[in-house]
């Protein structure tokens, strides 16, 4: 059992280990590209983590949880279209947009279970999605480009990509403490039953409705920091970023990785990224093969990633 | 305003709602029934155009194209419930969602594969592509008149199948109780099987008859598939009556929305706030709706009666 | 004041009448059961009384108060506790867990972030208290889905206690059990008799003459006798209409 454990917690360590010295190691090997390939999967990471909190722990089935991505890089976007490029003001207005979307969304759709749910988050990020592009004034369809990335205080430069990565990285480990911390209190206790059983909770004397709100806006705001980073790192803004197939890609990472485990986003995302990477290198018909392995992996992973580990690691008793 | 520019957007607003309800009717049967969420439906719908596509240029003829494209579709969807589908009727809509959202990858790419990245047209007979004068002031073009007149035909055609023949009563009961038609000898499995081929069937002929319009591509499924849940959504999932008001008002209201809402605005507001926010507006309009018909009834407006 | 005041109950389905006109009065300290066969109605009437569905006429008063437009969780807050027919506990989850979660319901919000529960004290060590008097300490650390039918009506019953009811509404805590758990269960009750007041739904005629204060009897929706359990062993309809003729 204390070797199983070592072995689980090890795997976790082992990705922790390599994402914290990442930039170190891609540069001594001499390949740049690999620090934009982990500096996606950190923030893709931090977006699944955030997803991992409503749906894993809380039974949500967001299926528009990219919007929170969008919004996050638009909040980006737009006001370095107007020539704004301070990050903490562009910080806030990505905590209130997506703050004010998630919860007047969210009040909407929390009153809904099960697969109506799940089509109304996707109606209500596919809206978000239309409204932009109907835009012209902000690029419509073809996006935005923005020039230069936020400016931070204390003359924290994001041009340069370490530090870029390095924030990205610091900001995943912060929320999944924090994801941490909410889940085992007191009101991770609530949204963790209610996501098993609504009704009992409220015979019990929980109003379930409003922490499940208020989980729904924490997670959502976590996603536009996400977004945030995101519209940093790619320069280009557009709506693809919330395209229900991105939230889609979401859901799968965050099952792929297990859902309602702490670092199953990171192991999602890691193996995500790298099929994703590995598949596209062979053939331009990649997305059939990725495709079928989604299937493959509904109908026979269960638990995730995160689950097959702690299978490994519980039959060494 | 225009008064023959309101009559022809009334039309082509019903005209958008047959089409929905041709595709939303497959969906919301297969989810009433089957406790199904199948996000590849709108894959059907880009089969069946793509299908119908190449049939009408090989053949030379829209009419025989169709007619063999129908039972085509409705193979294809056969076989996909028996490949894919059947194995996930007992898990839950999260894996469901996941699986069919992996298929919507492997169709989409298979007819990048099989028809190129490229999207095809294909014209209509000579025929079918002047004008009809209405009401003495009004020019609508005929093929849309059609695409009404059959849409219309198929609903009405589905009502006689499901509330007057034996087959239509098991799905009426299946809708509510599912477990009470097994106990009554129906192999269900065939039964889910010609449903879900009979949906697949009737998307894939919306997607024939709109694409010599908007022409056959890829991504049409996906479009048409989110308009389809919110349809379905709006009319209560397993109801095929709510499907088909629903598909109306969402039609409408949609066409119309996009048409006129910057007129409409114009009376309240600058012209130029009216034109640059009316189009976001518009887009954004079905779903306020959705939005606000799921306020106060959160089962949609013809929820069926629950199990 | 009675603790529980029913006055009038109705609800129908369709036109199907499930309760009908139904009163009931529990006073404190006592135990008051209803019984009455299959269909009579008696789930919805509890139904009624939690909240969970909502009374076409009628009202419902607990300790003095109006409830009967009450949501599920404050009638929960206001002293009402359930435990279900068919058992409903918070699946995986450990027993323990289960139960902090109940005594966490009534000690204000949960609007709390940063502490776990498993270091609580106030949680932990008053649901172990409650988990040794049901007699499961020692399935205290399982998961749910590790346990028997039993003590999954045992847990059940525990977290309805754990709320420190005033009214304890028992849907068939019998229901499914063999006779030794069943024994125990009737002895259980008896011991927890006289603090809060306590609706017994239940068909163990066994176990309700036993337990009983008084009893109610529900046939086809409507109450047709209600009295001490030697008026209703006595009572002519109730005889012909559910005991049988003796």
């Amino acid at each position: 059992m204390i070797a199983g454990l070592k072995l689980h917690g090890g795997v976790v360590v082992a990705i922790l280990l390599l994402l914290a010295f990442a930039p170190f190691i891609i540069d001594w090997i001499d390949k740049p590209f690999y620090l934009d390939l982990v500096t996606r999967m950190v923030i893709l990471a931090i977006a699944a983590a955030s997803l991992n909190l409503i749906l894993g722990y809380g039974g949500m089935i967001s299926f528009g949880h990219a919007a929170y991505l969008g919004i996050g890089a638009y909040s980006i976007g737009i006001p370095a279209y107007y020539g704004e490029y301070d990050g903490l003001y562009q910080l806030a207005i990505t905590i209130i947009a997506c703050g004010s979307f998630s919860l007047l969304t969210g009040y909407v759709c929390l009153r809904t279970k099960g697969v109506y749910f799940i089509m109304i988050t996707l109606a209500f990020a596919q809206m978000m999605f239309f409204a932009l592009v109907s835009i012209e004034e902000y690029g419509a369809d073809d996006g935005l480009v923005i020039d230069l990335r936020s400016e931070l205080p204390f003359g924290f430069s994001l041009e340069n990509s370490v530090s870029m990565y390095y924030l990205c990285f610091f900001i995943l480990l912060f929320f999944l403490f924090i994801i941490h911390r909410l889940v085992n209190s007191r009101f991770g206790m609530v949204i963790r039953g209610s996501a098993v059983n609504d009704s009992r909770m409220q015979s019990l004397g929980f109003p379930t409705f409003r922490y499940r709100l208020l989980c729904f806006v924490i997670a959502g705001v976590m996603c536009g920091v996400a977004g945030w980073l995101l519209g940093n790192f790619t320069n280009f803004i557009s709506p693809e970023m919330m395209d229900w197939t991105r939230s889609g890609e979401l859901i799968f990472i965050v099952v792929l990785g297990g859902a309602g485990s702490l670092f199953g986003p990171v192991l999602g995302t890691a193996a995500f990224v790298l099929i994703e990477e590995v598949l596209s290198g062979f053939t331009i018909y990649w997305q059939l093969y990725f495709g079928l392995f989604l299937v493959a992996v509904v109908l026979f992973v269960r638990g995730g990633l995160d689950g097959l580990l702690s299978k490994f690691s519980r039959s060494d008793k | 305003m225009d008064g023959a520019l309101v009559v022809v957007q009334l039309l082509n607003g019903i005209q958008l709602g047959v089409l929905l309800f041709l595709v939303a009717a497959g969906l919301t049967l297969v989810f009433g029934i089957m406790d199904f969420v199948n996000l590849a439906h709108g894959a059907l719908y880009m089969i069946g155009a793509f299908i119908c596509a190449s049939l009408t240029l090989a053949l030379d003829s829209f009419l025989i194209a169709i007619a063999l494209a129908l039972p085509a579709t409705f193979i294809v969807g056969y076989l996909i419930e028996r490949v894919f589908i059947c194995h996930l009727y007992h898990r839950d809509h999260l894996d469901q969602v996941l699986a069919t959202f992996g298929l919507i990858l492997v169709f989409d790419t298979l007819v990048h594969m099989l028809w190129g990245p490229a999207g095809i047209s294909y014209p209509l007979p000579n025929w079918m592509n002047g004008q009809v004068n209405l009401f003495g002031f009004v020019d609508f073009p005929l093929y849309r008149l059609l695409i009404i007149f059959s849409g219309i035909t198929v609903a009405i055609g589905l009502y006689f199948v499901i509330v007057r023949t034996k087959t239509g009563m098991l799905i009426r009961a299946g809708a509510s109780n599912r477990t009470m038609i097994s106990a009554l000898g129906v192999n269900i499995n065939q039964l889910f099987r010609y449903v879900f081929a009979t949906g697949a069937m009737l998307a894939g002929f919306a997607g024939m008859i709109i694409a010599p319009i908007t022409e056959a591509s890829i991504g049409m499924g996906s479009d048409i598939l989110l308009i389809a849940f919110v349809v379905i959504i709006i009319g209560g999932i397993g109801s095929i009556r709510g499907a088909l008001i629903a598909s109306l008002i969402v039609g409408l209201i949609d066409t119309m929305g996009r048409s006129f809402l910057d007129d409409l605005m114009k009376l309240f507001v600058s012209n130029q706030a009216a034109e640059t926010s009316a189009p976001a507006l518009s887009a954004m309009l079905v779903y306020i709706l959705m939005a606000a018909i799921l306020f106060f009834r959160p089962q949609g407006l013809f929820p069926p009666k629950t199990r | 004041m009675a603790l529980l005041e029913v006055n009038n109950l109705h609800k129908s389905f369709g036109g199907i009448s499930a309760t009908c006109d139904v009163s009931i009065r529990v006073e404190k300290g006592e135990l008051h059961a209803i019984i009455g066969p299959n269909g009579a109605g008696k789930t919805t009437l509890i139904s009624q009384l939690t909240g969970d569905l909502e009374s076409d006429s009628g009202t419902v008063y607990l300790d003095g108060k109006n409830i009967t437009r009450l949501p599920m969780h404050k009638r929960a807050r206001l002293g009402m506790a359930r435990s279900f027919q068919i058992t409903s506990v918070i699946d995986n989850m450990s027993v323990i867990e289960n139960v902090m979660l109940s005594v966490q319901a009534q000690s204000g919000h949960s609007f709390r972030f940063w502490q776990p529960v498993s270091a609580q004290q106030e949680l932990t060590e008053t649901s172990h208290e409650i988990l040794v008097n049901v007699g499961l300490q020692s399935r205290s650390l399982h998961r749910t889905t590790e346990l028997s039918h039993g003590e999954r009506r045992q847990l059940e019953v525990a977290m309805a206690l754990a709320m420190r009811p005033k009214l304890l509404l028992l849907d068939e805590p019998m229901a499914g059990m063999g006779s030794d758990e069943s024994i125990k269960m009737i002895d259980f009750i008896s011991s927890i008799k006289g603090g809060a007041g306590i609706l017994l739904i239940e068909h163990d005629m066994d176990a309700v003459f036993k337990l009983a204060d008084r009893i109610s009897v529900l046939v086809e929706g409507n109450i047709i006798a209600s009295g001490s359990p030697e008026q209703i062993r006595d009572d002519k309809q109730v005889r012909r209409s559910y005991l049988g003729d003796e």
